[in-house]
């Protein structure tokens, strides 16, 4: 019976405060409107400026190709290397290609020529990627240069075909893999940040000091405090489920019961890490930072940037303490892959454990007495 | 100047009384620098195949061997069925599922051909392209070595690495960092500190002292700049002694770009201050408005100009955008100051805007 009056004060509390119920809906919005489009490792569009000082129908065709082709955009046409270095410097361009004088001509009788190209690395993916589709498209010319030229007699080759297939996602669309995970960092947000903020809020007013002295007991009095949260993450959440569906036109193929039930496990698990966060803390300012530095960790190594297999294994073995490496498994996998719970069997225990172990912690850790 | 030396001892009071929080404004540079240098990588590491066998005859089996002994591969499973591979992939212990045509060494020679079928689990849609990339060089190799007369020439790229020839990609978030961390500790801590003195009411016993208005702001602060020059400072270190990422260029410009950076993200915090009566707003403004947008619009971690044009267009507005820009340019580049001219003037600008709004609707009235 207190627990409904305790609850009753905590809805009026969070309905009162407008910033923070828009933040339910307008978060998870923000988040997967904008994130997927933003957070893509994806390289298109390096930018490319051409030295040609050949001016044959070859370098110019290759300049064209540049052109048409997906991965680069011609920004600018140079007189010589030193205007191109600029063209790198200012940031104008990516890369920069010399076509040498004769290029055409040695490629005709001689069957090869070289071109120089150089790469802007300070973002090394850029560089990985330039170079190996610089290297793609010289060589496709080549090939079809070499092939018009002269329909030379073919020895019999071993021939094989090589078929890729990329099962779950088949135009290896990025958002497709973050929009998954992007829906746990809306938790993360929602029931890590505020909850920690909640105790420590009536600490800093003073008024935990009137809780402290009613006859409420410590676990009727965290559930209260947890409850509105477990709400919130589930309106969140599924608000998060619908503009997948909305905008990407994403569904789980795993179905939403098994989804929910890992939803519920992690929104358990993140609304008491946050308590216990807060029961700690003795200013507001000091939670978020203690909060925000967990939080980073949890984002940083749950696998959603850069894949868990590849962490060193330092690394790896604090990823498997965070319940977000699990998450993001789950997450994905439910959605794009349709596992069910028969596959998810260790993902589950890790979760239920950790649940389990936070909400205890975070129980205890409520003292009614001051120190 | 003795009342105003007066409250920069008591704003230190107040930051360094608090252990917790100095020691997370402190390690949070350290454990970021860590995170990114070391942990985040996409690297391929260990591809996980499993093999659909049907009866694998001689060169099959040596594609599967060669991918064994290769160690970026391990043979973890051989399936019986292609209605296997489905179930292996749900169960996530298998990234790519390898499957030959039936006779594969026979037809071979045949005018058709046979076919390698290299299923991939593209639930992680960069990963996926690694592992194909990956392993279709391996396959691609063991044919080049079993028939060697292949045609070479054409033309031959000769790429040069500009900057970073050895392509880590700490030289790319070195300065992603530094904008992130400064804009953290200037900007939010500012706002929280001093929408705090408003929420707890003694911001009223500060308006009525005789000192300036002014000088409380700038008291306020002041711990917050000490602070985020040692983390710069702190970050520097780390980068050219941990993560051998070396300032190639000049450290006085690069300083003074880096000051004029914090006098924003301090004008932004004062101006988020004077926008909110209640630390969780401050918070919530300072995270959606800056945190989140420097993380993602930045440029810090991902490249702007993959970006669609409306986001690109929005980033510029952001202060950190045209600071990491700036940074690579200096310290990985080592280009001159002139190469960063834009940068520094668009910097300069923002600065003097911030720093006159946020002093004009810094209110010295209590309503």
């Amino acid at each position: 019976m207190t627990l409904k009056y305790l609850l009753e004060k905590e809805f009026k509390q969070s309905y009162r405060n407008k910033v923070v119920l828009g933040l339910i809906v307008i978060f998870p919005l923000v988040v997967i409107l904008v994130m997927p489009w933003a957070a893509t490792l994806d390289i298109k569009n390096i930018k490319v400026s051409v030295v040609d000082n050949d001016l044959s129908s070859f370098s110019q065709e290759l300049t064209q190709r540049i052109q048409n082709s997906t991965y680069f955009t011609l920004v600018s046409a140079v007189r010589n290397y030193e205007e191109g270095i600029n063209e790198l410097e200012v940031g104008h361009a990516d890369m920069l290609l010399e076509i040498p004088s004769g290029f055409e001509n040695d490629l005709v009788n001689l069957g090869t020529s070289p071109i120089q190209v150089s790469i802007n690395t300070v973002n090394s993916i850029k560089g990985v990627m330039g170079q190996s589709y610089i290297n793609m498209l010289a060589s496709q010319f080549s090939q079809e240069k070499a092939a018009s030229m002269a329909s030379n007699t073919k020895i019999s080759q071993a021939k094989v075909d090589l078929i890729i297939k990329n099962m779950y996602n088949p135009t290896l669309d990025y958002k497709y893999t973050m929009v998954p995970g992007l829906i746990m960092i809306t938790l993360i947000i929602l029931c890590g940040f505020l909850p920690a903020l909640n105790i420590v809020i009536e600490k800093e007013q003073g008024t935990i000091e009137q809780m402290n002295v009613t006859p409420v007991s410590k676990l009727t009095f965290i559930l209260a405090k947890l409850i509105p949260f477990w709400i919130i993450g589930f309106i969140t959440v599924s608000l998060g489920f619908f503009f997948a569906w909305l905008v990407y036109g994403l569904v789980p193929l795993g179905g939403y019961p098994v989804l929910y039930l890992f939803i519920a496990l992690f929104v358990f698990t993140m609304t008491a890490c946050g308590l216990l966060i807060s029961n700690k803390s003795s200013t507001m300012q000091q939670a978020t930072f203690v909060m925000f530095f967990f939080v980073i960790i949890f984002v940083m190594l749950c696998g959603l940037l850069t894949p868990v297999d590849s962490m060193p294994d330092w690394a790896k073995f604090i990823a498997g303490l965070t319940p977000t490496k699990y998450m993001v498994n789950v997450l994905r996998s439910v959605y794009l892959k349709g596992s069910g719970i028969a596959d998810l069997k260790v993902d589950l225990i890790v979760l239920i454990a950790m649940m389990l172990f936070y909400t205890v912690w975070a129980v205890l850790s409520y003292r009614k007495s001051s120190n | 100047m003795k009342q105003f030396l007066a409250f920069v001892q008591k704003e230190f009071y107040h930051i360094l009384r608090d252990r917790r929080t100095m020691l997370i404004l402190l390690g949070m540079p350290i454990v970021l620098i860590i995170l990114f240098g070391f942990a985040l990588s996409t690297e391929v590491r260990n591809i996980r195949v499993a093999v659909l066998d049907s009866d694998l005859d001689n060169i099959a089996r040596q594609i599967v061997q060669r991918l064994e002994a290769n160690e970026f591969f391990t043979i973890s499973e051989y399936i019986d069925q292609s209605s296997d591979i489905e179930r292996v992939f749900r169960q996530g212990n298998i990234d790519i599922v390898i499957a030959f045509s039936p006779d594969f060494s026979g037809e071979l020679f045949a005018p058709d051909g046979s076919q390698i079928q290299i299923v991939v689990d593209a639930s992680d849609a960069n990963m996926a392209q690694s592992y194909a990339a990956y392993t279709s060089g391996v396959i691609a190799q063991h044919f080049q070595e079993l028939m060697p007369e292949s045609s070479s020439g054409g033309i031959v790229p000769n790429v040069i690495l500009l900057y970073n020839p050895l392509l880590k990609s700490s030289y790319n978030f070195v300065p992603g960092i530094m904008g992130l961390i400064l804009i953290l500790i200037c900007a939010m801590m500012t706002s929280i500190a001093i929408v705090r003195e408003k929420e707890m009411g003694t911001m009223e016993v500060l308006l009525v002292s005789p000192i300036k208005p002014i000088y409380i702001i700038m008291a306020k602060m002041s711990p917050y700049f000490v602070l985020s020059c040692v983390n710069l400072i702190t970050i520097l270190l780390l980068s050219v002694f941990l993560l051998k990422v070396p300032v190639a260029g000049s450290l006085i410009v690069l300083a003074f770009v880096s000051l004029l950076y914090i006098f924003i993200a301090l004008a932004l915090g004062l101006l988020i201050s004077t926008l909110a009566e209640k630390q969780i707003v401050a918070l919530m403004f300072s995270a959606m408005l800056l945190l989140v947008p420097t993380m993602l619009l930045s440029g810090m971690a991902f490249p702007i100009e993959s970006m669609p044009k409306l986001l690109q267009i929005i980033s510029n507005v952001f202060p950190p955008t045209w600071y990491i820009s700036a940074v690579r340019k200096l310290m990985i580049a080592g280009l001159p100051i002139t190469s960063t001219l834009k940068e520094i003037c668009i910097l300069l600008i923002m600065a003097v805007i911030l720093i006159n709004v946020s002093l004009k609707k810094f209110k010295t009235r209590l309503e």
